[in-house]
């Protein structure tokens, strides 16, 4: 008699904590559109909702112009939205692509910078600024050089016939801190008073000087790669069990690979080359969304779009607003992430 | 008609070093064949080739009489499945989604799981008498729950064919003997396994075949009271071994293979 309540508890219980992870899983995916209206709204100069709205939908109804300030209308289309944009881009890229090649790679301890595209990344952007480089060429240089140092580690381990990911790991560490080194060259040689500190600065990260310009490349290639990452996430479940156990239910496991590291270099190149070198977030944030969400790709990869989107969105705010002088993200991200971290680790169930 | 039927394999990893000199073998339905032999005989290697992944130098594989190799690997996983050794995924998959997995074959690069596939899922991880285990992580199992969710997921792949490499390393006899129970259940529902295996004794209690393999040759194939026995299992393992039999109803029985000690 007994066990039968009890059983029945249990079940309902359990049939509860279903509901609750699937509303946590709805609400996750739903937040960074709450967070992009927010931060439309936080700054020096605080818009409502109802004109942060009102002047989104303005290019389409003009009629709901009515009554803003030009001051508004500019805020929130011309400065705010491209900043808010593309931190919710390179937020969603940095996770992601971390997610991806945690399971590619079968390590929980690395992210999409693995093959050396953030380093590669850094090098353009200190040599763009030593040589006085506008915003465009500083970007150019970025994304060019980030893809340069994958494309140099992948040819590089095709010297070697026998046990490919493992060479290729192994070149793309070594041709990351080959960049990394040119970068301490490039900081060593140039000007203390001026250039150094853009190049610093630089590579800290930060998207104050995000304008609609920067945004074209970003999200065409950030939207087409999250797409493809997000269909393919189920197979992320296998690759991650190893090439003998792949092969074994069907798959050619480096096909596959191959494509989601093209496709993870080219985002990550591309968030680099406009947001700078944020890091953290594609080391972290996968695991914050195996803690909400379960170690499963089918829902992790869209969990980490959206908590990476989010965080960034997040961090950002603060970085403009919490000083009168913005704080470079690539700071802010470790300090506040840690802790948060820290607190979902305590909750952890998945135990890894 | 045999379902799978090897013919003449031999292959080399390194030029002039075979590992295997031409291996011949078949498999009927609902057969549980044991692969013996020492380490380096070549057990792997021919596992690696009856499953496709592997393509050998010589020779041909046929699955109900097509060669292995004009299957695409996605046709050839939903009929020949590989279990693998006991091993820690780097990520804590419940059980569901580790047995999802064998749906992999019948889902398009772009496809997740429907329904259906978790019904399968439900119905493959009850034939191995884990339901209860649906949602716990599977890196938290014991040795032998893991072995039983790889054959869950064997099932769930609908092949018709297991090869299950050494299921009885780092298990306790109560878990080698609860996995190969299951093992033996689901041949009888016509399911083929081949089982290799170091634990000779095992393939005295559970083995329908045994194939004794020495130096990349086969030695002995056929019956497990015509090959277990003390010359060929000497000759297998280059030692003196002992086959020790009862009498049970006038019948004699082979009951344990051990190494010949003087005491």
């Amino acid at each position: 008699m007994w066990r039968v309540i009890i059983l029945r508890r249990v079940r309902a219980a359990a049939g509860v904590r279903m509901n609750v992870r699937d509303a946590i899983y709805i609400g996750l995916l739903s937040l960074p559109l709450v967070l992009i209206i927010a931060s439309l709204m936080i700054g020096l100069y605080t818009i409502s909702v109802e004109n942060v709205t009102r002047a989104l939908l303005s290019p389409v109804f003009p009629d709901l112009a009515a009554g803003l300030t030009q001051t508004e209308i500019t805020l929130v289309q011309r400065i705010r939205l491209p900043r808010v944009l593309s931190a919710a881009l390179i937020g969603a890229t940095l996770a992601s692509t971390g997610v991806a090649f945690q399971g590619i790679f079968k390590n929980p301890l690395v992210d999409s910078n693995l093959l050396g595209v953030t380093s590669g990344a850094g090098f353009g952007a200190a040599l763009a600024l030593l040589l006085g480089g506008t915003t465009f060429l500083v970007q150019g240089f970025a994304f060019g050089f980030g893809l340069l140092a994958v494309s140099l580690a992948y040819l590089g381990s095709r010297l070697y016939s026998s046990a490919p990911m493992i060479v290729l790991t192994l070149m793309g560490i070594l041709i990351g801190s080959f960049f990394g080194s040119l970068t301490s060259l490039m900081k060593y040689v140039a000007d203390p008073l001026n250039t150094l500190p853009a190049i610093t600065f630089w590579l800290l990260g930060g998207l104050t000087g995000v304008t609609w310009d920067s945004l074209p490349i970003l999200a065409v290639l950030t939207v087409l790669g999250g797409a493809f990452l997000w269909l393919v996430r189920w197979r992320l479940n296998i690759l991650s069990l190893g090439d003998a156990e792949a092969a074994t239910l069907g798959m050619n496991p480096n096909h596959l690979k191959l494509g989601i590291i093209v496709c993870a270099t080219l985002m990550t190149a591309a968030a680099v080359a406009v947001g700078g070198v944020i890091g953290w977030i594609g080391l972290v944030i996968p695991h914050a969304g195996r803690i909400i969400v379960g170690p499963d790709h089918k829902r992790l990869i869209p969990a980490s779009l959206a908590l990476g989107a989010s965080f960034l969105l997040v961090i950002d705010n603060i970085s403009r607003t919490l000083f009168p002088t913005e704080v470079p993200l690539g700071i802010l991200t470790g300090l506040i992430g840690v802790p948060l971290l820290i607190g979902l680790l305590r909750r952890n169930r998945t135990g890894w | 008609m045999m379902m799978l039927a090897a013919k003449n394999i031999s292959h080399a990893y390194t030029a002039g070093v075979p590992v295997l000199k031409g291996i011949s073998l078949t498999l009927a339905r609902g057969t549980i064949l044991y692969l013996l032999g020492r380490n380096g005989c070549g057990k792997t290697t021919l596992m690696q080739c009856l499953s496709g992944t592997l393509r050998p130098e010589s020779g041909e594989i046929t699955f109900e009489g097509k060669a292995i190799h004009a299957y695409t690997p996605t046709e050839r996983a939903q009929r020949i499945g590989l279990i693998p050794q006991l091993h820690a995924p780097s990520f804590a998959y419940t059980v569901r989604e580790m047995i999802l997995m064998g749906r992999a074959p019948h889902l398009g690069v772009f496809g997740t799981p429907s329904k259906a596939d978790y019904a399968i899922a439900n119905d493959a991880l009850a034939s191995v008498g884990l339901a209860h285990y649906r949602d716990r992580p599977y890196t938290q199992l014991s040795g032998g729950e893991r072995q039983l969710v790889l054959i869950a997921r064997g099932l769930a792949q609908k092949c018709r064919i297991l090869l299950m490499d050494e299921p009885d390393a780092h298990l306790d006899l109560n878990n080698q003997q609860r996995v190969m129970e299951i093992v033996q259940q689901l041949a009888a529902e016509g399911l083929s396994f081949i089982v290799t295996s170091h634990v000779p004794n095992n393939a005295l209690l559970y083995a329908h075949r045994v194939l004794l393999m020495k130096a990349g040759r086969v030695l002995s194939d056929g019956d497990p009271t015509h090959t277990l026995t003390e010359p060929l299992l000497s000759d297998a393992y280059e030692m003196a071994t002992e086959v020790i039999y009862e009498t049970l109803d006038e019948t004699r029985i082979a009951r344990a293979i051990l190494p010949r000690r003087r005491l």
